[in-house]
């Protein structure tokens, strides 16, 4: 874990660092390809994607798709382009990190320091389900919630959504207050803490690294989630991932390929700017969720 | 007194505990169920034992899918775990802009798989794209008609899938790397070992808990794939690019035949079990034996 560098630095440039970087600069290339087209596609008019090179610089801007792919495009009959999606999108996720968060920090915490007999076995069931394809649990699940009377509702598809958040979560919780010192824990049980207490007045406090991480990961989770919010989400409340694949997909009239490129960077937005904000964060939220997973 | 200790800590995870029991295993059940009866429209109990199976194993199509995903998790599986490695070597070689790169290599990562498959399908769209644009640059030649090739569209699903995981498989290789301890880098250059089998025959068997971790959760999200395909190909041409995902959710929400899709459900789940249950016996089982002797 020493960070001074090992052996000399390179003074001059080899051949094989220069291959390196050529290489390194290729892969870079392909990387960024696809947002490059994204993003120049978007701003062309149709006639120019029509006539010219993909890879090529719009001759002149033209921003008319942005506003069509966020309030006019069409989906079927409807024109209300991406906008409605977003909306839902949010009353999707900010609910269901809330509640998946909170639940899992209270299953990690009471796992760690609240064993009891066959806590942990609970607890395996409930990673093994981390691994079951979607397809085994839609239908039932559907019949589940359709008997609850929340099938094809808000509080339906963020329930569905804490359920398939949850091992993850539990694990990444559970195995950050593992690390933590058990004489804090102790401590707080000598001054006379609770389950209730030691948690609200000793964990939470403690938590905010564990949180960000966690938040990150739901947040980017459930705005990329198609099939969940496709199945369960009812026609009201459907995402804008789902949104936008009708968009694209629609089978008649012209194609505008520049409006489905906005829509796509549109849908995207969210996500990106979490990755870009949070960098390390979300990077530490994959190594969590892989450590063990 | 253990039990009253414990009460909050039940309580806490009676949620854990109903949802695995009801949702993980419950479902699995139902599916198993059901799927030996002949539903179609809506679930009935008239049951025609292994029926759906023998039905099942008889479609074309449902082969056509098996085989889909057998080349599409071995290329996907084998690319990002190549490119995964490559990159994160790259990185470790104290380069420039190493942050840069490494924001470049993992942002197609925070993308939801519709996005993928949608730019994708832009940038491979066979009139319009990268192939119209190696023309116009003079390589009348070229050809990149995967999207509307049978035989190669499959491909174009793994170039896609590998261009949006390859970042994930980076860091969790590079965590590694920054993991090797200095002086075994210092023994080997002074044995005077050339970098390159220094990585391939050293580290990479030292980083063999990274590599594991990384074909588990890649091959459990193999089985999985659906919304890239369904943004990229929609199944096609044809349905040359079926999954047993696509196959299932077909069934159950577009065909009205409840017994198949149940049926090839639990195949999927019965193929995602033999994918893991060596790797949990290794990680559960055997490092805890060996952990107490």
């Amino acid at each position: 874990m020493s960070s001074i560098p090992s052996g000399p630095r390179p003074k001059y440039l080899t051949v094989g660092r220069i291959g390196m970087y050529c290489f390194i600069l290729v892969c870079a290339l392909f990387f960024l390809m696809p947002l490059y087209v994204m993003v120049i596609t978007s701003l062309k008019d149709m006639d120019e994607i029509r006539a010219a090179n993909i890879l090529n610089l719009p001759k002149e801007l033209s921003f008319y798709s942005w506003p069509k792919a966020w309030s006019q495009a069409c989906t079927g009959f409807v024109c209300e382009g991406l906008k409605p999606g977003f909306f839902n999108s949010i009353k999707i996720t900010v609910p269901s990190v809330i509640v998946s968060v909170g639940l899992s920090a209270i299953n990690g915490y009471a796992l760690a320091f609240w064993r009891f007999k066959g806590a942990y076995f609970f607890f395996g069931l409930c990673m093994f389900g981390a691994f079951i394809p979607y397809q085994v649990m839609v239908y039932p699940l559907l019949k589940i919630e359709d008997a609850l009377g929340i099938y094809s509702t808000l509080p339906g598809i963020i329930l569905v959504h804490t359920i398939f958040g949850m091992p993850i979560l539990t694990l990444i919780f559970r195995n950050f207050y593992v690390s933590l010192p058990i004489d804090l824990f102790k401590a707080a049980r000598i001054d006379g803490g609770n389950f209730i207490k030691i948690f609200l007045y000793v964990i939470i406090p403690m938590s905010a690294p564990i949180t960000i991480v966690a938040v990150i990961l739901q947040v980017t989770g459930i705005w990329n989630d198609f099939l969940l919010g496709l199945v369960f989400a009812g026609r009201d409340n459907q995402p804008m991932t789902v949104q936008l694949n009708n968009i694209v997909q629609v089978d008649y009239g012209v194609a505008e390929y520049n409006v489905d490129m906005s829509a796509t960077i549109l849908t995207s937005l969210v996500p990106l700017f979490v990755y870009f904000i949070s960098g390390r964060w979300f990077v530490r939220g994959i190594a969590a969720g892989a450590i063990k997973g | 007194m253990p039990l009253s200790r414990n009460i909050a800590s039940i309580i806490a995870l009676l949620p854990m505990i109903i949802i695995s029991l009801t949702v993980f295993v419950g479902c699995i059940i139902y599916s198993f169920i059901y799927s030996l009866t002949n539903s179609k429209l809506i679930p009935v109990t008239n049951f025609v034992g292994f029926d759906q199976y023998e039905r099942l194993f008889k479609q074309r199509k449902w082969d056509v899918a098996v085989e889909n995903i057998f080349i599409y998790g071995f290329v996907f599986t084998i690319g990002c775990l190549i490119i995964g490695f490559l990159l994160a070597v790259l990185i470790d070689q104290k380069i420039r802009g190493e942050s840069l790169f490494r924001t470049i290599f993992l942002y197609p990562y925070a993308m939801s798989f519709v996005v993928t498959g949608l730019v994708w399908k832009w940038v491979l769209n066979p009139t319009f794209g990268l192939e119209n644009s190696m023309h116009m640059w003079g390589f009348s030649w070229f050809e990149l008609d995967w999207l509307v090739n049978r035989d190669l569209a499959i491909y174009a699903v793994c170039i896609a899938a590998v261009w949006q995981g390859a970042g994930f498989v980076m860091v969790l290789m590079l965590a590694g790397l920054r993991g090797i301890d200095e002086d075994i880098w210092k023994s080997l250059s002074i044995e005077g070992v050339a970098k390159w089998k220094s990585y391939l025959f050293v580290i990479l068997p030292m980083l063999r808990p990274m590599v594991v971790t990384a074909i588990v959760l890649i091959a459990a999200g193999v089985v999985k794939v659906y919304d890239l395909i369904l943004a990229l190909t929609s199944g096609g041409p044809g349905y040359a690019t079926t999954t047993p995902a696509m196959y299932v959710m077909e069934n159950f929400f577009s065909r009205a035949n409840l017994g198949q899709a149940f049926a090839a459900s639990i195949i999927m789940f019965i193929s995602v079990v033999c994918i893991l249950a060596p790797w949990a016996f290794y990680e559960f089982y055997l490092r805890n034996k060996y952990a107490a002797n």
